[in-house]
């Protein structure tokens, strides 16, 4: 581990230093047309449209060829896309888009609202993964007229809310593409999108590359630069970071790399690695508790369990810059919501541990050990896998001993949210701009079982309820904010998940591409303004 | 004719064995926690479960399992492979889009593993216990010692990256629009990292039998008459010790045929080839069970045909070992 300790240390202030300096130097450039930016697609999807899948995989490729009704600016705040005005009622049940006029499909039929209403109704409330939560209580999309858009809400929708989950949640499929041609789902437009985005969807060779190329009838002004766009299937991650060097690649979005290559290019002259671009991808590592257990039912042993792990120490050697401590489940990037007061925090001290457990009634016995838990770590990403082996460590060294159970994805998902077959769990939580999207429901009682990343721990907590239920229908931004400012203290007292790490994902990019990283969630995004220097 | 008959009989002979191959990968999958909605929902980040219930409906997941076994048998007497839950089609087109690379690449490894191991093998009989072959052996004990995986990376290290001579991965050059010679040039550009990488294990093995077989026949009888009938040491190797030698080659090829696809997912990662090795990779980690056993099926089928020819090629070197027998 020494090694790789060192040679993240020794990249920091590289890594520092080139999230200010090369974003503004190169900003007196003229855009350059042309050229062929190679992406690296870590995992195929099964499909690619984003109006079904809410996930980076999609985007990175869909989210170029569609696009949602708004986005996020620079400065992350909302701004329109094929939206070009919205406005709230002020009772939060009516919300009216003015759509932009002159906007084609890829095939050349018009844009129009009775788009929006069909993918709102039929794929953002039907299918899309948050969406049918998000719009659980859409009743309608009004259509007075090809460019307004009316959505209907049974329940108060805030805008904010709304403006904030659409970057993600929002994006436009075409009517005429999937009215009447069965089931939507197995509609093969999917697997060859059609948008009225930069750039237009040329092919797609499973296991091997999908290319798209420039739109030449897009809408924005001198959009797009690049000729062509190809995603190359890449699942070796070390191999990918031999591509980028051969030159094969241009960019690897969301950590695709090994954390040791990651660090290895960031002091490379020809490659950017920096976490600038992603602040809409936020995640924290958590720690998740089974309430059936009798031992973690108990308060004080999950602060002694929070207590136990030296966390600076964990980020300092194994994750380097590229993480940060954790306060609670809204992360520091989150301008709007990131409360001012935390609540309690669960500083390292194995001392204070001890005595928790020990008050608690649970006293070590032959060898020390007062019990064993297991621990499922989530399987994605290395640093749940050093987590959760540090977890087995320093737990060990306050008596409670830990076995570590692992498993894939679909077995991760089925054991923790289908089975409840664990004691202690540990992933990512990845926050979406706004608490209700994602991350209430990891706390809200309720939740069917089998409903992955929601509470499935079995923790019932009526005051956390009630707040999030008010503040999901709170239209006022500033009450929304105080409540999830309290929302934020309770569960930092009560502690059904602890989210001690702060991460987010990290780009690796040629310093030859310009306009990148300028947005909270640009590898989302649909490149307009991206180019290649020569 | 007889031949016919004969492939006849095999095949006829191997129905009942890949059934109870297919029936076995079928419930040992079973054993592996979550389904194929467990495994997208995990790849979506998220959705909830009335939606997970819909897919599982979907995918006639809510079946038992004994219904989905004998639905799938049902659809295999009727040669239909099912449908691929990750790649939306048919599993059948599914694995003819995967075939060609992976044939490509275990046909020329293959070759390359057991050419050079007849080649290597021979100059470190002829020379035994000198420096040529102590030289030829240490590279052998070498290449079998190293992980795939870990040469393929260093090769890409040394060659793509430094040398820039060779491409670091897949199949062809995307852009370059290539068509017929120019393309298969291209082609066998690609070809060259892979096979080496997953050809030296197999050059390693080869290479040691070929020395002990050349080493056991030259103490023969025969040998000592053909060298003392005047011969020379050239000639006795290729016309009377070679052929013999090259049977437990053979044998061989035949076995590793069916262990090279197990290789080739190391080496289809590395070098981002889209094969049969990497999809059966990706249909266990999505539970995508159709796929799974339509490869398993094709896999078995070519392990069939390849000791088949293998049987057949024992007749020619060996005249003693008739079809019949």
């Amino acid at each position: 581990m020494d090694f790789t300790r060192r040679s993240i240390l020794m990249t920091s202030a590289a890594i520092a230093a080139n999230v200010v300096d090369p974003f503004k130097a190169f900003a007196q450039e003229t855009p350059r047309r042309g050229g062929v930016f190679g992406v690296h697609y870590g995992a195929e999807q099964r499909q690619l449209n984003p109006s079904l899948q809410a996930s980076t995989g999609v985007y990175i490729i869909g989210g170029k060829i569609q696009e949602p009704l708004v986005d996020l600016d620079a400065k992350g705040q909302p701004v329109g896309v094929l939206a070009e005005s919205w406005e709230a009622a002020p009772d939060g049940k009516t919300i009216t888009f003015k759509l932009r006029k002159g906007v084609t499909w890829h095939d050349g039929q018009p844009f129009t609202s009775a788009d929006v209403q069909f993918t709102a109704m039929e794929m953002w409330k039907k299918i899309l993964n948050y969406g049918t939560t998000l719009q659980l209580f859409l009743t309608a999309v009004d259509t007075p007229d090809p460019h307004t858009a009316i959505f209907r809400y049974e329940r108060p929708m805030p805008l904010n809310l709304l403006l904030r989950a659409l970057p993600d949640l929002g994006y436009v499929s075409a009517r005429h593409l999937y009215e009447g041609k069965g089931d939507i789902r197995n509609n093969p437009v999917n697997l060859a999108p059609v948008g009225t985005g930069p750039f237009k969807f040329v092919a797609y060779e499973r296991g091997q590359h999908i290319i798209a190329d420039r739109n030449p009838n897009y809408w924005r002004d001198n959009a797009p630069y690049l000729d062509r766009i190809i995603w190359r299937v890449i699942t070796d991650r070390s191999a990918a970071a031999a591509q980028l060097e051969a030159g094969q690649l241009h960019y690897s979005p969301f950590s695709g790399l090994t954390i040791s290559d990651m660090a290895r290019l960031s002091q490379d002259k020809r490659f950017i690695v920096s976490t600038k671009g992603n602040e809409g991808n936020a995640r924290t590592n958590t720690i998740e508790f089974n309430f059936r257990r009798k031992e973690l039912a108990d308060i004080r042993v999950r602060r002694a369990i929070a207590h136990a792990l030296d966390i600076p120490f964990f980020i300092e050697n194994f994750l380097g810059d590229f993480a940060k401590r954790g306060t609670g489940p809204i992360p520091s990037v989150s301008t709007d919501f990131y409360p001012a007061d935390n609540g309690p925090q669960y500083p390292f001290d194995k001392a204070l541990a001890v005595k928790l457990l020990d008050e608690a009634g649970y006293k070590p016995g032959a060898g020390g050990t007062r019990f064993s838990l297991r621990l499922t770590p989530a399987p994605w990403g290395e640093d749940i896998s050093l987590f959760s082996t540090f977890i087995q460590q320093s737990l060990a060294q306050v008596g409670i001993k830990v076995d570590i159970v692992r498993v894939d994805g679909g077995g991760f998902l089925k054991s923790v949210y289908n089975d409840w077959d664990f004691d202690l769990a540990t992933g990512w939580h990845q926050y979406r701009n706004d608490p209700a999207v994602s991350t209430t429901v990891w706390y809200r009682s309720g939740q069917p079982k089998g409903a992955p990343w929601t509470n499935q721990w079995d923790w019932k907590d009526e005051a956390i309820d009630k707040i999030i239920d008010d503040a999901a229908t709170e239209v006022d931004p500033a009450k929304r904010k105080a409540l999830y400012g309290e929302f934020v203290r309770k569960v930092n007292t009560e502690l059904p998940i602890w989210t001690p790490i702060e991460q987010i994902f990290v780009t690796t990019i040629s310093a030859k591409a310009r306009n990148h990283s300028n947005t909270p969630r640009w590898g989302s995004s649909s490149w307009h303004d991206l180019w290649l220097a020569e | 004719m007889r031949i016919l008959t004969l492939a006849g009989r095999r095949l006829a002979a191997s129905i009942p064995t890949l059934l109870l191959i297919l029936i076995g990968i079928f419930l040992l999958l079973q054993f592996a926690p979550g389904d194929t909605v467990d495994a997208m929902m995990a790849q979506m980040g998220g959705g909830d479960a009335k939606l997970a219930e819909e897919l599982r409906r979907f995918y006639g997941l809510d079946l038992s399992t004994a219904e989905r076994l004998g639905q799938y048998l049902w659809r295999l007497v009727r040669f239909d492979l099912g449908h691929s839950a990750i790649y939306g089609k048919p599993v059948a087109s599914v694995i003819v889009e995967r075939l060609p690379a992976t044939l490509l690449l275990m046909v020329s490894a293959l070759s390359f593993a057991f050419f050079a191991g007849i080649v290597f093998g021979v100059l470190a009989a002829r020379d035994v216990n000198r420096w040529q072959d102590t030289l030829i052996s240490t590279l052998g004990l070498i290449f079998y010692a190293t992980p795939s995986f870990w040469f393929g990376l260093m090769a890409i290290v040394v060659f793509s990256v430094h040398l820039q001579w060779l491409p670091a991965g897949d199949f062809e050059d995307i852009g370059a629009g290539l068509t017929g010679f120019a393309r298969t040039l291209d082609i066998a550009r690609h070809l060259i990292l892979p096979t080496l990488t997953l050809g030296l294990i197999y050059l390693a093995i080869y290479l040691r039998l070929m020395r002990g077989a050349m080493l056991e026949v030259l103490n023969l009888d025969f040998v000592r008459t053909a060298r003392s009938k005047g011969l020379d040491e050239t000639r006795v190797i290729t016309r009377h010790v070679l052929r013999n030698a090259l049977l437990p080659m053979v044998t061989l090829i035949g076995l590793q045929a069916g262990t090279m696809l197990g290789g080739s997912v190391v080496v289809e990662s590395v070098f981002s080839l889209p094969g049969l090795g990497r999809l059966a990779y990706e249909s266990v980690i999505q539970r995508d069970l159709n796929t799974l056993l339509g490869i398993v099926f094709v896999s078995a089928l070519l392990v069939i045909v390849v000791n088949f020819i293998v049987d057949l090629l024992y007749a020619r070197l060996d005249p003693r070992i008739a079809p019949e027998g």
